[in-house]
Order: C-alpha cells, then structure tokens, then sequence
C-alpha cells in the first residue's frame, strides 16, 4: 500500500541529516577542497568511491563524523538527502554540504495539521527549497514531499528545472491544482512515478479542470506508477485507458472513484502486468450482469497482483471477482467500503497471505474475528471508523481487539477506532503480539474508562509498553491518569514517536514522558493538564528531538520564553488561533530545533519566542 | 458489578484507599506519587463529572477535582475503597476555547439515580461553567439518552476525507464528494475568507485572504506584490532560480483608479463584474466571490456595472 510512507514516517536516526549539535564540521564552505593536499585528496577519493556502496542515512551521518576528510567524501557522496523538519535547516546549507543528490525527501507541517490544528498557510512552502535546489542540482531525479505545501508554479518549475527528472511522490500536501500536474505530465518525459497519496487539491471552477492524464506525451512513456485516488476531479477515461496502454512498464496504477467496473475492466485488459491496482469504485456504470463475468476474467488474467485498494462505492455483489487474486495478495485495503462482516468473510477467507489490511468497522468484532481466523501472517492492522464522531454507536470494541491478537501473532502494526476498550484485551494484545512496533488505539469517546471495570486503560498501556519491547510508536486515549504516562516513561525507552490526548491528571504526567522515553523524537500532545514547570523538564532533551506539539494544554507565555532562552536553538512557535484574548495564554505550542534561527516566513498568527 | 453503598449524597470522599495494582510499578519516585495524591486529596473539592459511557454498569462514585483559581488543573482522580475504579470522565474544562463538554447520561442498567450534585462553587469562570453543566444533569435525571457531546476539533484524529465516508462509501451520485472537499475547505481555511484572483496574461491564479486586509489601500498593495514577481518573470522566462531584487520588477500601479496598466474588478455572490473601490470596505468583503486584474485597455463600459460612486464616511 503505502510502503514508502511508512518508512517515513519511522525515523531511523536520532538526528537529522547533519545536526549532532556539535560544531559544524567544516561548515558548507570547504566544498572544493582547494586547500586539500594531493595524498589526503586520493584518499578522498578512494573513500568516495567506497561510501557510494553506504545508503542508510544513519550510517552516513555517523560517517561524516570522522573526520573532515570523511565529511567531505560523504557529503560528496550522498545521492538521497532526507529532511525529516524542513525548517531544521535552510536549503542553501543542504545544497552547499551535499553537491550530488539525486533523491530528496521533505517533509513540513507537523502531523497535527491533518486534523485541522494547524491554520492555514502556517508555513512549509516547497517553493524556497527549489529555488536553491534549481540551479545546483540539474540532475535531480526524486522528490518527495510530505504535508508540504507546493504550488503551481514549483510544479512547473520542477519540470522546466530538471531534465532527469523521474519521480514526484506527494503525500498529505496542497497547493496544486489540475494545472500544475499537466505541467508535469508535458514536460516531465522520463517520469517513472507520479504518486499523489492523500493531498488536497486547490479548488478548481469547472471551466479551470485541466484534463491532466492527456498531456502525457504521445510516445511509449517510463510511467512505472501512477498514483491519483485523491485527485477527485473527472477526467478523461479515454485518454486514460491509451496512456495505460502505451506504459509497458506500469505496475501501479490507482485510480480515483470516477473510473466505474466496466472501465476498470478495459484498463485491467491494457496492465495485465499491474502489481498495485487501486480500482475507484468498485461498482457498476449500468444495470446488469456482463460486468460481473467479465471482471472474474480480468482478475484471472492479473497473475501479479499483489495489493488492492480502493473500492469506495462498493458493490458486494461483485467482490468475488478478485478471488482469484485473493490468495496472492499481500495488502487489501478496504478502508472505504462500507462493507458487513457477512460480506468480508468470504473475501477475507480467501486471503492467506495478507500482510497489511486497512479496513472500515463496519465488520465489526464478528469481521474482525474471520480476518484473524484467516490472516495468521498479518503485520499491520488499520480499523477506521464509519463514523468518526464520539457518539457514535462503534462497531467493534475490545472483542474484535482480543481476537486479532489471538490469531495474528506476527502483528506489528495496528491502528484502532473504536468506542469501547478494555485493559484486558489490550493487555491480551501486549503478550500475544510482542513484535509489535506501532501500538495506536484511539478510543473515540473523550476519557472513557475500560467498558467493563471502569478503571482507567492504564493497565493496559502500560503492558504494552512493557511487553512490547520493539515498540517505537505509540498513540494513547481512553481514560488515563499520570500512571500511564509514568509506565511510558519507565517502559517506553525505544519510543520515538508518542501521541498523547485527554490524558493525565498533572504535570507529572508530562515530566515522566520526558524524562523517561530517553529515544522520544516526536511527541504530540492536546488537551492534556501539562503547564510550564512540566514543559521545562524536557530542556535536556529537546535538542535530540524532531518537535514537540502541544495544544489546549496548560502553557503560558512566561513558561515557553523561558525555555526559548534556555535553548538559543530551538526555536519555539506560538501559534494564535483567535479563541482567546488573554495574551499570556499559549493555545498552541509547535517547538522544534533549528541550525537557522526563527524562520522568515512565519505567518502574522505564529509568535517565535 | 456491585454498586457502592452511599451512593446517594455523596460528596467529598474523605477516607481514601490505595488500590492495589495488577502491574508492579516502581516510579520514579515512589514516595512523590503519594505524596501528590496527599496533597491533592486535601485539596479537592468535589465536581459532578460527567461523561462516561457506561451500557453495563452502575456507577456511583465521583471523580473530584479541583479547578484552582488560577484556572490550572490540579486534581487527582481519587480511588475509592473497593478497589474499582469509578471514574467517569473530566468535565472538561476550557474556559477561553468555549468549548464545554455537555454532560453524558450514563445508562444506569440498575436504574439508580445519579449523583446529587455537590457544587461548591469554586469562583472562577471555570467552575461556573461546570456548575451550569452540572445542573443540566440534575435536570435530566432519569433520562436514559445520551446527549451529544460538542464536537471538539481535530477529534477523533481523522483526516478530513475519510470522514464522509458513510455518504461516499455506497453507490451515489457526484454531489457528497464535492461536500467532504467543502469540509476540507471549511476546517483548513475556517479563519480566512480567501477568494481566487487571476490575472491578465499569468496562467496560473492565486488566492487572496480578504480578511487579511482593512482597506482597498492595502488590497492593491497586495496584489501588487502578489503579481509583480510573476508578471516579471512573464516577460523573462529564462530566468529560473534567481529571484530579482524588489526595484527591477515593475511596480503595478493604479488599480484602483484606472490610472495603471491594470485594473482591479471584482466578481459578486450574483455573477456581476464590478470595478473595486466602489462600496464601502465591508461591504465588498462579503460580497467579493473572486477577483481578476485586468488590462485597463481591456476595459469596456459594457462588460462592466459600475456602482453608484458615493463613498461613505467608513471608506477607509
């Protein structure tokens, strides 16, 4: 599904591309070595050429330690640059270090800005990053942008900027329109990716929809993936279905909920090679039964099938179709069809060798206990809700919970909503599935207590923490008291990224996260009681961290001052929202640590202490 | 599951008991947690608190806390002596946010009245908040249906295309997608009222806050720097990646008054193109759909309605 973005979102190294807060080794200016004697230049070059074969960047941070020598050589070498805060650092110090990147990885607002926290034009524009980049990296193949904003003019100017260029992945970002992407799809002629996951498109009158898909060039295109589920305009099928055909090279292809079964059949019957297929939406165009035939066959002949998505609009009459490719799947993500457990399990029974399943509560528990019956090799779980408010009824609770860890034991993955939970199931979970990495459950009723005893779920995140010893990710909810967040920080010490709401009862709570989880990188907090004596007692720590998010929490003005002077570079946003007039009080709180300095492009609502 | 025994009038809880817990934990610091809860007890007032969802179980107790006077959160949740946990969720508390989590109806299998409520009123804002909340409550006391809690925002944490998916998720005609992207464009923009602005000759559009600005001074000011760099970089398409100085692009001037180049007009909620500058400040703002810069030459009197030029004392 999303392999790539969920390696990004796993940090591998506690520190950036090039911040140990050690002084600057050598600083951007040595790039030539004019000053380098012959022999050390050799050696250089030796090294060079044997720091090509090093590609994990925490690897490569720890050999740009060395010495300058090998500084250099690295910087020389480093062909994927990863910015995990694109304020962390400005773009002439990445372009003036690293001269040979082919590959860039971006990412901007923090993670809250999805749920609506962040207002908009806060910041993270694209645009100032390729103006540096434009004119030093003619050979640019790959950028991927996370919850950046990126407009139409970047998007022309990438096309215009880099002859080379090969892949455009954009996730969670905005700014574009229909306008920009044909811009790509013109120019852009060696493109092998374009990837558009989960980004929000500028509004376009119909008389401004560009038909994107019929720019791409006539010829036999690279095109290897096309992703553009999000993009929710109409489009042309027709021009569609002759770019599928003439991109020998195609293996995925998702497409958004336009494209009905009929034309899914047509554009199957063109990519029988497709290894991704994320098939719109799964319903029929017309009345009848030709469809159903017609598509059994399609999914008969796509032997290489191996994740599908889509299926908004389903129509359950048709799933049995993809049985026949069932077995081979490795992901299924049925995250938008509404669908019961009586329709899943006959799909679901079918699919042995599933390793990542995203799909809706509407199976409920009953659903949930046929994929665990079926799916003994699961590794990642997702169950969104129908119905994503806190009153809502909630289809599946701590029974669907329990039984998913009682048939996948190899899970290392799992994200949950639901309304009702029990310590009990999740302290089941913590010893039947110890693989696992990624532990979020969202309880959507605010501080709700265990369903049955009615105690805080404190038990049972403190299990986790406890016997998940491979744990680096952890979202909390439900009812919880300080002791939770004590048991995190006593337990917790591989988490790196940690989300906290409506939780805790003091300042203690905070100050055991902080002074416990020695790995936290990231760490996002709402409406939990944490005031300034808390937010102090991270000061050792928030040099190794990617940020801090507080919002709706107990800050004032005088406690985040104090901590901007404490830490000359860690700069310190407060971002105003209009809800309150008293001036001291801090609603919400973005800090994060920099090389540069309070940024230029702070919008009037952001304060940088 | 058992119901206490003074379940009536209960107030502050006054002898409290440890429960014993399943994990071991040692803390950090062992003696402090208790100390804390010492400290807390002595201070605790008792607030009603409301919203938990309960389908199987009584429940009795009351979770005290203290809402000082200074608006911090100080309280512990306070166990009681039978080793369960009753708690049944904060009221929460957010005097400036507005936001006041209505109380839930807990759904009493046994059918046992709810907590008489202890109100000692606690001064500030806050606790005004709760008693008025509280009192709700008591209004309601034998109902059996939940209230619906308001809404808080960015909760649950999803994002905003999944969210209508009930709408979307069955075979059903274009219009609700176009509602989830009119919902990602309330919550992402709800504080802004930006409109769309294209000018003559630059294929790509912009957007414009109106509310960012007080006066017409400022607008064209806007869009004048707004403009000036991509009308330059028009003129010269060769200059990628170097960004001039402010004084060599061309200032566009005079869109308010057709003395320039350009002119600033205006569409309407009724489709009419209208010249800027017209109708008092206000007034454009809450009619203004989108806006275009447009070649003075361009201009004819037909293709535009001019509105009567009266200005206003609140002209700015």
């Amino acid at each position: 599904m999303r392999e790539e973005a969920s390696e990004m979102s796993e940090d591998e190294e506690a520190g950036g591309a090039k911040e140990r807060w050690a002084p600057d080794l050598g600083g951007g200016g040595e790039g030539g070595g004019s000053a380098v004697p012959f022999s050390d230049r050799v050696l250089e070059i030796v090294l060079e050429n044997v720091l090509q074969f090093l590609t994990s960047r925490r690897d490569r941070n720890a050999a740009s330690l060395v010495c300058r020598s090998w500084y250099r050589a690295e910087a020389q070498t480093r062909r994927d640059l990863f910015i995990g805060n694109c304020y962390a650092v400005a773009p002439r110090r990445a372009t003036e270090r690293f001269r040979g990147v082919r590959s860039i990885v971006l990412k901007g607002k923090p993670r809250f800005a999805d749920f609506s926290l962040v207002p908009y034009g806060w910041g993270a524009h694209f645009s100032s990053w390729l103006f540096a980049m434009a004119p030093v990296y003619p050979w640019l193949e790959r950028i991927c942008l996370k919850r950046m904003t990126i407009a139409d003019d970047d998007l022309s100017r990438i096309a215009h900027s880099f002859p080379l260029f090969k892949d455009l992945t954009l996730i969670c970002c905005d700014g574009f329109s229909t306008v920009g992407l044909a811009i790509i799809a013109d120019k852009c002629r060696h493109l092998r990716v374009l990837d558009l996951i989960e980004d929000y498109l500028e509004d376009e009158d119909d008389d401004e929809v560009v038909d994107w898909i019929s720019r791409f060039p006539e010829t036999t295109t690279s095109l290897e993936s096309l992703v553009f589920d999000c993009v929710a305009g109409a489009f042309n099928f027709e021009a569609l279905e002759a770019l599928v055909a003439r991109s020998p090279g195609l293996r995925r292809l998702r497409v958004n909920h336009h494209v009905t079964l009929e034309q899914l059949r047509r554009l199957m019957a063109r990519a029988p090679q497709l290894t991704h297929l994320g098939t719109g939406a799964f319903r029929s165009g017309s009345v009848g039964a030709e469809a159903e035939l017609d598509l059994t066959s399609s999914f008969a002949a796509s032997k290489s099938l191996v994740c599908l998505s889509g299926f908004r609009e389903v129509e359950p009459e048709y799933l049995p179709a993809i049985y026949l490719v069932c077995a081979n799947l490795t992901s299924l993500n049925f995250s938008f069809a509404n669908l019961t457990a009586e329709e899943l399990k006959p799909v679901i029974q079918h699919c042995r060798n599933l390793r990542t399943f995203w799909v809706l509560d509407t199976v409920g528990d009953e659903g949930l206990l046929a994929v665990s019956q079926a799916c003994r090799d699961l590794r990642e779980l997702r169950v969104f809700p129908l119905d994503a408010t806190e009153d809502s009824e909630g289809s599946v609770s701590d029974i669907g919970l329990q039984a998913i860890s009682e048939g996948c034991r190899k899970l290392q993955s799992i994200l949950y909503f639901c309304q009702q939970m029990t310590n009990a199931a999740v302290i089941a979970m913590s010893k039947n599935c110890p693989d696992l990495v990624v532990f979020r459950l969202c309880i959507m009723g605010r501080h709700r207590p265990d369903r049955i005893t009615g105690e805080p779920m404190d038990e049972g995140f403190g299990a986790i923490v406890m016997n998940c010893k491979k744990l680096t990710r952890l979202s909390v909810s439900g009812l919880l008291t300080d002791k939770a967040l004590a048991y995190i920080g006593k337990y917790g010490k591989l988490v790196r990224t940690l989300s906290v709401a409506f939780a805790g009862n003091s300042d203690l709570g905070l100050r055991y996260v902080l002074e416990g989880c020695s790995g936290l990188q990231k760490l996002e907090i709402r409406d939990s009681p944490f005031s300034d004596s808390a937010l102090l007692c991270g000061v050792h720590h928030y040099y190794n961290m990617r940020f801090l998010w507080m919002n709706s929490c107990k800050l004032s003005m005088r406690g985040c001052k104090d901590v901007a002077e404490r830490l000359p570079n860690l700069i310190v946003e407060v971002i105003t929202d209009g809800t309150t007039n008293d001036a001291e009080e801090v609603e919400r709180l973005y800090m994060y640590r920099s090389l540069e300095g309070p940024r230029n492009d702070a919008p009037p609502f952001v304060k940088i202490l | 599951m058992v119901s206490r025994g003074n379940s009536g009038g209960q107030s502050c809880v006054g002898a409290v008991e440890e429960k014993k817990l399943e994990l071991r934990l040692g803390l950090p610091s062992g003696e402090e947690w208790s100390t804390v809860k010492e400290r807390d007890r002595e201070q605790a007032h008792s607030v009603e608190s409301h919203g938990g969802h309960f389908s199987k179980v009584a429940k009795s107790n009351i979770s005290n806390f203290c809402v000082g006077s200074n608006g911090g959160f100080l309280g512990s949740v306070e166990l009681n002596s039978q080793g369960f946990w009753q708690q049944q969720g904060l009221l929460q508390l957010q005097a400036k946010a507005g936001v006041v989590e209505e109380p839930k109806e807990k759904t009493n299998g046994s059918g046992e009245k709810q907590q008489s409520l202890d109100k000692k009123g606690c001064g500030p804002p806050e606790a005004h908040a709760a008693a008025s909340g509280n009192s709700a409550v008591a209004n309601n006391n034998s109902s059996q249906t939940r209230t619906t809690t308001t809404p808080v925002v960015g909760w649950p944490p999803i994002r905003s295309f999944r969210k209508n998916i009930a709408y979307t998720s069955k075979p059903f005609p274009e219009p609700q997608n176009e509602s989830s992207k009119i919902v990602t464009k309330i919550e992402s923009k709800e504080k802004g009222l930006f409109v769309k602005i294209n000018m003559d000759g630059i294929p790509i559009g912009r957007k414009v806050d109106l509310k960012a600005y007080d006066s017409y001074e400022k607008l064209s000011l806007a869009v004048d720097e707004l403009f000036r760099g991509l009308l330059a970089a028009q003129k010269d398409p060769l200059a990628p990646g170097t960004q001039k100085s402010a004084e060599e692009k061309q200032a566009i001037t005079g869109l308010l008054d057709g003395s320039g180049e350009y002119t600033l007009v205006y569409e309407d909620d009724e489709g009419d193109r209208l010249l800027v500058g017209d109708v008092p400040w206000n007034m454009f703002i809450s009619t203004a759909k989108r806006l275009r810069v447009l070649k003075s030459s361009d201009l004819c009197a037909s293709s535009l309605r001019t509105v009567s030029r009266k200005r206003t004392a609140t002209d700015s």
